[in-house]
């Protein structure tokens, strides 16, 4: 695994702008080796690609200072904001290969799982209620005079919950430094934002909560590092909590089993031309940051990495069943 | 020593936990200033401060939800609802967060959700629930009531210390009922979650309860007691866990048993005690399990309708003395 450098300030140097490049390689190449697996039948559940939406997960995590205690809470679709936390690819493979030694113990799927001496708190299904668990967070950190910020991640279909509005009200009434990072990715499973509210934007939903909102470019790895520190750094200063909302789209359907036909193809194509490592490559290159040696050692870092985690994660055992019966209480219960 | 009222001990409980560990802080709605509708919270405002005892908006789910997030690292949060009844608000957060961590990613949750119970005192169908049964299908929390001031200040602090998430039931009618004053020691003490009690002991027929029914079986009894049948009377104290043991033992001793609770028949606990008592001492019954409840509605308002609604001593002791000519 490869440290997390973190940018000092706002401007990102070479080495920090390919390691950014770095993490999302990273997610890509993992997911695309968990969509091999799942074509052979060896993933136990579903998969949740972030394909196309690498850089609005890396390029948020990225301005988080772990140091400083600061944490966050992803998205199924943020494996990229784990990864930057320190999360392994050993970890994400044991996970969705249901084995024994997997973060939860086989316990629960893909990205649900937390370490808060790392800095994240996996997600549960039920969407918007970590915004709300993120405040208590940030409460904790305050009573124990800690500088921490807390950084949740919601999706558009996220913020009609409830949940999402109480815990977003929550923050700003208390003042909690907090950044929400809204992915616009225009569709929740097949319903479109269009179906979701009668506004334009979700950042006009942090409007009514008195709270700042930043839009952003999410398929620009740099726009979302940058906006992402204005609002960490705001918070951490004490100015109370924030919103990003990137703009994004969600290259795949809404898990494998989804070929969501009901996504123009227009559309898909037009993204297709945004994508977002492939700009960052061009960029890089264009700006002589980087050249193709140095970009193409970057990806075969990444790619080495995952084989050996891969190989590692196949051969670790199942959970043995009676394991199933334990740890629901710090003292087990009687059970029959 | 004084005595003092239930809600009192509650109050104290709490107070105590908060001076002795900084970790314990509060969150509810009109807890500080106001010192809560019920003010169980009077005076830990200015004691304690806007810190440690927070006025949240009208948000159930941001105030459990803030719990979670807050015990995760390391603190003892205690979140107020103003009637248990909204507990409902913050069902995602309980059932699927709180109950679930320790469990899929073995994080534990010690928060405590607390707030008044019960009926009896005419504040129709959304202030006057028992909720357990909501949660008892929820493995990963636990669950409390306590009848006494001595049990309530021993609970709360026991829940306050429990390392998972525990729901603290407060029957509203025994908050400040003056004939349950009780004294209790002032130094610290607890009283463990999980163990029942025996209010009375019995021979003939067991009445196993809770929170302000416990008051109703005593009734009966002492009237049972001049028809010559000797009746048990135990309090639960803890719904979630369920002292097995105790319940088999008051089982094997009379061989006679009556479930009695406020909450709602359908799903209940007498059912699930029911249960409990046939897969543990199903040769000890000598009779029936009896089920005295109140009926499958939404708890009415109209005193006639509550009373009806409600079990009554009259309806034990029609129970008891069926049971006892088995």
């Amino acid at each position: 695994m490869a440290e997390a450098k973190r940018a000092k300030s706002n401007e990102l140097g070479k080495e920090e702008q390919l390691e950014l490049l770095y993490y999302m390689l990273l997610t890509r190449t993992l997911e695309e080796r968990l969509e091999a697996l799942l074509k052979q039948g060896k993933i136990v559940g579903g998969l949740f690609r972030s394909l196309g939406q690498e850089a609005t997960a890396v390029g948020s995590a990225y301005a988080l200072d772990a140091a400083k205690g600061d944490i966050l809470s992803p998205l199924t679709r943020d494996l990229g904001a784990m990864l930057v936390m320190g999360a392994t690819p050993k970890e994400v493979f044991a996970q969705y290969l249901a084995r024994g030694s997997a973060p939860s113990g086989g316990r629960d799927q893909n990205l649900h799982f937390s370490d808060l001496k790392r800095g994240f708190i996996g997600t549960i299904s039920p969407l918007g209620t970590l915004v709300a668990v993120m405040n208590g967070v940030l409460l904790a950190a305050r009573l124990q005079g800690k500088k921490s910020v807390g950084m949740v991640y919601v999706g558009d279909g996220a913020t009609s919950t409830g949940a999402f509005h109480e815990a977003a009200n929550f923050a700003a009434v208390q003042g909690l430094p907090l950044v929400i990072v809204a992915e616009n990715n225009a569709y929740a499973y097949s319903t479109p934002t269009t179906k979701q509210m009668r506004i334009l934007n979700l950042a006009d939903r942090a409007k009514a909560y008195g709270m700042p909102a930043e839009i952003v470019d999410g398929n620009d790895v740099v726009a979302v590092y940058r906006a992402s520190r204005r609002a960490v750094d705001r918070a951490r200063g004490g100015a109370g909590p924030s919103m990003i909302e990137v703009k994004t789209f969600r290259m795949r359907g809404h898990a494998a089993h989804d070929n969501q036909h009901y996504v123009p193809k227009e559309l898909v194509e037009q993204w297709r031309k945004r994508d977002p490592i492939d700009q960052f490559e061009k960029s890089l290159k264009g700006s002589k940051v980087a050249n193709k040696a140095e970009i193409d050692e970057v990806r075969r870092r990444a790619g080495s990495i995952i084989g050996s985690a891969l190989a590692w994660a196949e051969d670790q055992p199942a959970p043995l069943p009676e394991t199933a019966s334990s740890g629901v209480y710090r003292d087990d219960l009687r059970q029959r | 020593m004084a005595a003092i009222t239930l809600l009192e001990a509650i109050r104290q409980g709490i107070w105590e936990e908060m001076e002795r560990d900084q970790r314990v802080f509060l969150l509810g709605e009109d807890i500080g200033v106001y010192g809560g509708a019920f003010k169980v919270t009077e005076g830990f405002y200015d004691r304690f401060g806007e810190e440690r005892v927070i006025d949240t908006p009208i948000s159930e789910t941001a105030i459990v939800g803030a719990a979670c997030g807050a015990a995760m690292m390391g603190m003892r949060p205690i979140a107020e609802m103003q009637f248990i009844d909204f507990i409902s608000c913050a069902f995602d957060m309980l059932t699927n967060f709180a109950a679930k961590s320790r469990y899929r990613q073995g994080i534990g949750i010690p928060i405590v959700v607390r707030g008044p119970c019960g009926g009896g005192v005419h504040a129709g169908p959304f202030h006057s629930q028992n909720v357990e049964s909501f949660f008892l299908n929820t493995p990963g929390l636990k669950m409390v009531e306590p009848s006494t001031p001595y049990d309530a200040k021993g609970l709360i602090k026991a829940a306050i210390r429990d390392d998972d998430p525990v729901l603290f039931f407060e029957h509203k009618l025994l908050y400040r009922n003056p004939k349950i004053k009780q004294e209790v020691p002032s130094d610290d003490y607890v009283v463990p979650i999980g163990k029942a009690a025996i209010r009375r002991a019995g021979r003939d027929i067991s009445i196993i309860t809770y929170g302000a029914m416990v008051y109703t079986a005593l009734e009966a009894a002492n009237t049972l007691q001049q028809d010559g049948i000797d009746v048990e009377v135990i309090d639960l104290r803890s719904l979630n866990p369920l002292d097995r043991e105790a319940v088999g033992d008051t089982v094997k001793k009379t061989n006679k048993v009556i479930i009695l609770h406020e909450a709602t028949r359908t799903g209940g606990i007498a059912g699930e005690l029911s249960a409990i008592i046939n897969e543990d001492a199903f040769d000890h019954l000598d009779g029936p399990i009896v089920r005295v409840t109140s009926i499958d509605t939404p708890v009415p308002y109209a005193p006639p309708l509550e009373e009806y609604f409600l079990p009554q001593v009259d309806d034990v002791l029609k129970a008891a003395r069926s049971l006892a000519a088995y």
